[in-house]
């Protein structure tokens, strides 16, 4: 730091700098340990849980113990028969996400940058969008067959739509005054793009992966739920028909945890990519 | 340096923005310009800028018809309008992407030393103080080296501290670099302090109005009784004083 200041011409020296806030390169102090309050409540209704159904007060056969949720998670995980359900979930949202979001990129992009592709396209797709998503099911499976490409694509479905609504009204909310600076230094086209359109661009675009990825969890469901031999929705529905509460519970407690696990996965990675952002929620980190 | 020759512009069919403008620009000049609210500055600089295209009439940079923004020419903008996604040096080095790393890098420590901002290379735009953004975006729109600098009301969201405390900085460079200066301003006593010549306009339509010459040696100071009689012809040109 006494180096630079040295260098300062004259004319710098002059100009102490006016209300400096902390440096930012100053060491962050290490984040204060917080009691994890928000653990209290769902703590404390499965003790309860777990109390009633021991004693008898709630009926196993509709709602089995906790424990014994977490038993059948175990066993399915010992006998090895959990990782083709599980491997064959995130295969499918994993696909249909990529396939999803990167339509919707393309989509996106082009009618927020282009007023004329806007016109064209985002009618038909706002219509497109209004169709219950389920509602496709049906032709999909009529189209695509049983197998993995309708299940796949009624996914990328339901991810498109929160990831192009995301990126269209984020391009267009980019900010006028900003690529102005872009224009002044003499950017045109795709080094505009990169430069501003994208990074001012970013925030609402993960905003819409991160909706998306939420649909894209649940319209694996549906997807499983229609017709599948594999997978934590082809869990709920056998669970149903042998009556077997505990494995649908299981199954259910899979996707809170992997839907979860995902999300905080692009939380974290929103994060990274916008530490440049005055917002908020920014200052927690 | 820069010519405009018989410049007009209409927004729509109603509103003229400027009228038959002419103004010559000699290299290193400074010159300042004045009017009342909506009288055309803006869009005057904004033509020149390449930011916009001229309705009638042209401008010429170096003897070259304008039509875009030009290497030469830099922008001040009436906010600082600093990426928000790009630390500040990253910010002063956006107009210089082209040049080798080493290069950018010695520019851009230049500059920031120049404005007083060398321990806040690092910082995001968010951490900076209004001033402090617009003495990061002098140093973006100074390490371009640009022979022609357009500022439109660069100091107007400042307090008067700081604004003082940047005219000086900004005339500190200019008496280093001697690149030509074209100022948009409210503040009187700003034109007076920077410019070698203030051109009034006058709005609806826009047209210069009057041109006064400010013969005051350089440093000027505000209390200098030539300073102040300087500052009285300037409200009588303007039909303020009585
Ligand atoms: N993009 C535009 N579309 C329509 N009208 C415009 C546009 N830009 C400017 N105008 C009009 O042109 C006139 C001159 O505007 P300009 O911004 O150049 O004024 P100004 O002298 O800079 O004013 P101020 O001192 O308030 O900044 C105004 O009447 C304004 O309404
Ligand atoms: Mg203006």
């Amino acid at each position: 730091m006494s180096d630079s200041t040295l260098t300062l011409p004259p004319l710098a020296v002059r100009t102490a700098a006016p209300a400096a806030r902390p440096l930012p390169a100053a060491p962050r102090a290490p984040r204060r340990w917080q009691w994890p309050l928000g653990a209290v409540l769902p703590l404390a209704l499965l003790a309860l849980w777990e109390i009633l159904a021991r004693t008898g007060a709630l009926p196993p056969n509709l709602l089995p113990a906790p424990s014994k949720v977490l038993g059948t998670i175990a066993e399915l995980a010992r006998t090895g028969e959990l990782w083709p359900h599980l491997g064959l979930t995130l295969a499918r949202v994993g696909a249909g996400f990529a396939l999803g979001s990167l339509a919707a990129t393309a989509l996106g992009a082009l009618t927020g940058y282009a007023p004329l592709a806007r016109r064209l396209l985002d009618p038909l797709l706002q219509g497109v969008r209004n169709i219950p998503s389920l509602a496709w099911v049906p032709l999909f499976i009529l189209w695509m067959g049983i197998y993995e490409t309708s299940k796949v694509v009624l996914i990328a479905v339901g991810v498109f739509f929160p990831v192009y609504l995301g990126l269209m009204s984020g391009v267009q909310g980019v900010d006028r005054k900003l690529v102005e600076v872009g224009r002044m230094y003499r950017l045109s086209g795709l080094a505009l793009v990169r430069r501003v359109f994208l990074p001012a661009t970013l925030p609402a675009y993960l905003v819409g992966l991160r909706n998306g990825l939420g649909l894209g969890w649940m319209f694996v469901v549906a997807a499983e739920i229609m017709g599948a031999n594999k997978g934590l929705g082809f869990l709920l529905v056998d669970g149903q028909m042998t009556g077997r509460p505990q494995t649908i519970l299981a199954s259910i407690l899979l996707f809170a945890i992997l839907g979860r696990t995902t999300d905080a996965g692009l939380a974290w990675l929103s994060r990274r990519l916008l530490r440049w952002q005055d917002t908020h929620g920014s200052e927690q980190g | 340096m820069l010519r405009i020759e018989h410049l007009g512009k209409q927004f729509g069919p109603q509103v003229v923005a400027l009228q038959d403008v002419s103004l010559q620009v000699q290299p290193s000049e400074i010159v300042a310009l004045v009017g009342t609210s909506g009288c055309g500055k803006s869009t005057l600089l904004r033509i020149v800028a390449g930011l916009e295209a001229p309705g009638t009439g042209r401008v010429l940079i170096n003897g070259a018809p304008v039509v875009g923004p030009h290497p030469a020419v830099g922008f001040l903008f009436q906010e600082p309008r600093l990426l928000p996604w790009l630390t500040v040096r990253q910010n002063v080095e956006f107009g210089i992407a082209h040049l080798p790393a080493a290069e950018r890098a010695a520019r851009s420590a230049g500059a920031l030393a120049r404005v007083g901002l060398a321990d806040f290379a690092g910082a995001w735009p968010r951490q900076l103080s209004g001033g402090m953004a617009q003495r990061a975006a002098i140093a973006r729109a100074l390490v371009a080296r640009p022979n022609l600098l357009l500022l439109d009301e660069p100091f107007s969201a400042l307090d008067p501290f700081t604004k003082m405390d940047l005219q000086e900085h900004l005339l500190g460079i200019w008496a280093d670099d001697r690149h030509t200066l074209v100022l948009v301003t409210h503040d009187l006593e700003e034109a007076l302090v920077l410019a070698d010549r203030v051109v009034v306009l006058r709005s609806r339509p826009g047209r210069v109005h009057h041109t006064f010459h400010v013969d005051l040696p350089r440093p000027r100071r505000r209390t200098a009784p030539d300073f102040q009689a300087q500052k009285q012809r300037l409200l009588e040109a303007l039909g303020v004083a009585a």
